[in-house]
């Protein structure tokens, strides 16, 4: 049986391009928070590089990770927000009763995310470039690689949040945009994982998204041997993104039990 | 319909000893019936009586907790791509997302059900239920009654063999449900659709459906024609049967050996 049916994947996505082509607020909403972010921790990183200017590449690694922890976030909201939406309009059934599957479901948040990424990333990068001389292009091939491990492990934490609102319905909502807030201090965004507390280390090479931001800082600092980050990111996404799709089985089987799937509807 | 022909007709769903309980509380007492194409039967019974959620197990979006349950001679969440895309749903408590149009949410849907000529497809049934003019309307600002008839729009979008209905006319003044109640009877009797109906409106069930399962409590405690419930339990209209159910008036021991 082939799982994931394209014209139905299309169908899905059309639904976001008549919301994001109509309404202006939610292209906003896309658009100004990460380039707030990107403006605000710019001159934050310059005002720093006045007070003590031995090391200059301290802005290009708070730019780099302004715009590399956007794409995570993005990745997972793309996925835990579409779900929400359909909770939110009393679409949800309407869906489950549509003959589609959940990969294509799923297949389809990628693309929509995928989509928003690549525009966001390409904005900020241009903002970046303009009003701070940092050119993300620097990173050059490690970039891909990179990119693709941030929107690898924001996909499995927005599936993660999803299978947790079936589990635990309405309550569980705020998760959509919490959970890459909570993983952040762990993440090694800002600050390499040599600033945490020693026991907080384990926690953080833990973390997929950890070796990205580590070799993103490699990079920029002219290191270009940075194989061993991309390899451990991939093997721990890798182990995530299976461990997540278990649970979301689960978890869809559960609300199915407990009839939750209505309920959250009403 | 004489017994030999009835036996060769298809049997669209089979449902056998089917349970449901939600952890001690039981809302299916093992029901099992069986529907035939081309039939209009109405699920009938007081808030609580097990009907959205077998409705919902015929979906897929509930799991039993015993009993089969077969569509087309399918498994409905083992095979449920294939029994979703000849079946479909509306109910007066889903609603299609309002941040989009009304004919922008049909194509959406139609896609997804894979309708070819869906242009012409929607055209068709919006003016079959006289919504032809709120095409270009957000679907978020429909009044109960235009919304209703949208959502029938949906759920004829792909020509459903099964059409379950789970109680679509709540929302409706009687006149519009009036309205709704005949569009789908002739809907039904053009495409010989095979239709599962709940309600607690004893009008729309002696209307529409030729066959009644009375529901009490998660049991199926009489099922026949109306006028067969009727005479059953003495009383002159459904809403009297009903009311004396609601009330425990009468005994409600299962009727005769109908079942199969
Ligand atoms: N998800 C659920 N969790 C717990 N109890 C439920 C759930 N869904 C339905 N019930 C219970 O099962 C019984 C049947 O409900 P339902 O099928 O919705 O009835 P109806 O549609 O006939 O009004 C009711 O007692 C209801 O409280
Ligand atoms: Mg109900």
């Amino acid at each position: 049986m082939i799982l994931v049916r394209p014209d139905r994947v299309m169908g899905l996505c059309n639904r976001y391009f008549y919301i994001y082509t109509r309404s202006g607020f939610r292209l906003l909403d896309v658009i100004f928070w990460p380039v707030m972010d990107l403006v605000v921790w710019g001159l934050i990183a310059k005002y720093f590089m006045r007070l003590n200017s031995d090391n200059p590449t301290a802005v290009s690694f708070l730019l780099g990770a302004i715009i590399f922890f956007n794409i995570l976030n993005r990745a997972q909201q793309s996925i835990s927000v579409s779900f929400l939406e359909d909770l939110w309009s009393r679409n949800l059934l309407n869906a489950f009763v549509a003959p589609i599957t959940v990969a294509e479901f799923v297949a389809s948040t990628f693309v929509v995310g995928l989509t928003q990424i690549f525009a966001v990333s390409l904005i900020m990068s241009v903002l970046a470039f303009c009003l701070y001389t940092f050119n993300i292009l620097a990173i050059s091939f490690a970039l891909i690689p990179l990119f693709l491990n941030l929107l690898f492990m924001g996909w499995s934490v927005g599936m993660f949040t999803t299978a947790l609102i079936f589990r635990f319905g309405h309550q569980a909502e705020a998760l959509a945009w919490a959970v890459p807030f909570l993983i952040q201090p762990v993440s090694a965004v800002f600050y390499p994982v040599s600033v945490l507390p020693d026991w907080l280390q384990p926690v953080a090479y833990m973390v997929p998204a950890t070796y990205v931001f580590e070799g993103m800082r490699a990079v920029l600092s002219g290191n270009v041997e940075i194989a061993s980050y991309l390899l451990k990111a991939a093997g721990l996404n890798i182990f995530y993104f299976i461990a997540i799709s278990i649970f979301f089985g689960a978890m869809l089987n559960s609300a199915r039990e407990r009839g939750a799937l209505a309920k959250l509807v009403l | 319909m004489a017994a030999d022909i009835e036996s060769e007709v298809e049997t669209i769903v089979s449902v056998e000893k089917l349970h449901k309980s939600f952890g001690k509380a039981v809302a299916i007492d093992e029901i099992s019936f069986q529907i035939k194409r081309g039939e209009v039967v109405g699920l009938l019974g007081a808030n609580g009586a097990g009907k959205s959620t077998t409705i919902q197990i015929l979906l897929g979006l509930i799991a039993q907790t015993s009993g089969k349950v077969s569509i087309f001679g399918m498994d409905p969440w083992k095979k449920r791509v294939a029994v979703l895309q000849r079946c479909n749903f509306s109910s007066a408590y889903v609603a299609l997302p309002y941040n989009l149009k009304v004919i922008e949410n049909l194509d959406v849907f139609a896609q997804l059900y894979g309708v070819s000529n869906r242009k012409k497809k929607i055209e068709e049934l919006l003016q079959l239920f006289e919504v032809d003019h709120l095409a270009q309307k957000m679907t978020g600002g429909l009044s109960s009654g235009e919304s209703t008839r949208v959502n029938l729009c949906k759920a004829l979008l792909n020509d459903p063999e099964f059409l379950l209905l789970d109680e679509p006319t709540a929302s409706l003044d009687p006149d519009i449900a009036d309205k709704v109640r005949k569009l789908l009877a002739q809907v039904q009797a053009e495409r010989h659709m095979t239709v599962l109906y709940t309600s607690h409106n004893m009008r729309d069930v002696q209307e529409l459906c030729q066959r009644v399962l009375f529901l009490h409590q998660g049991k199926i405690i009489a099922e026949g024609s109306s006028e067969a419930i009727l005479s059953h339990f003495g009383q002159e209209t459904l809403e009297e049967v009903f009311i004396a159910i609601a009330r425990n008036q009468v005994t409600t021991s299962l009727l005769s050996g109908e079942h199969n």
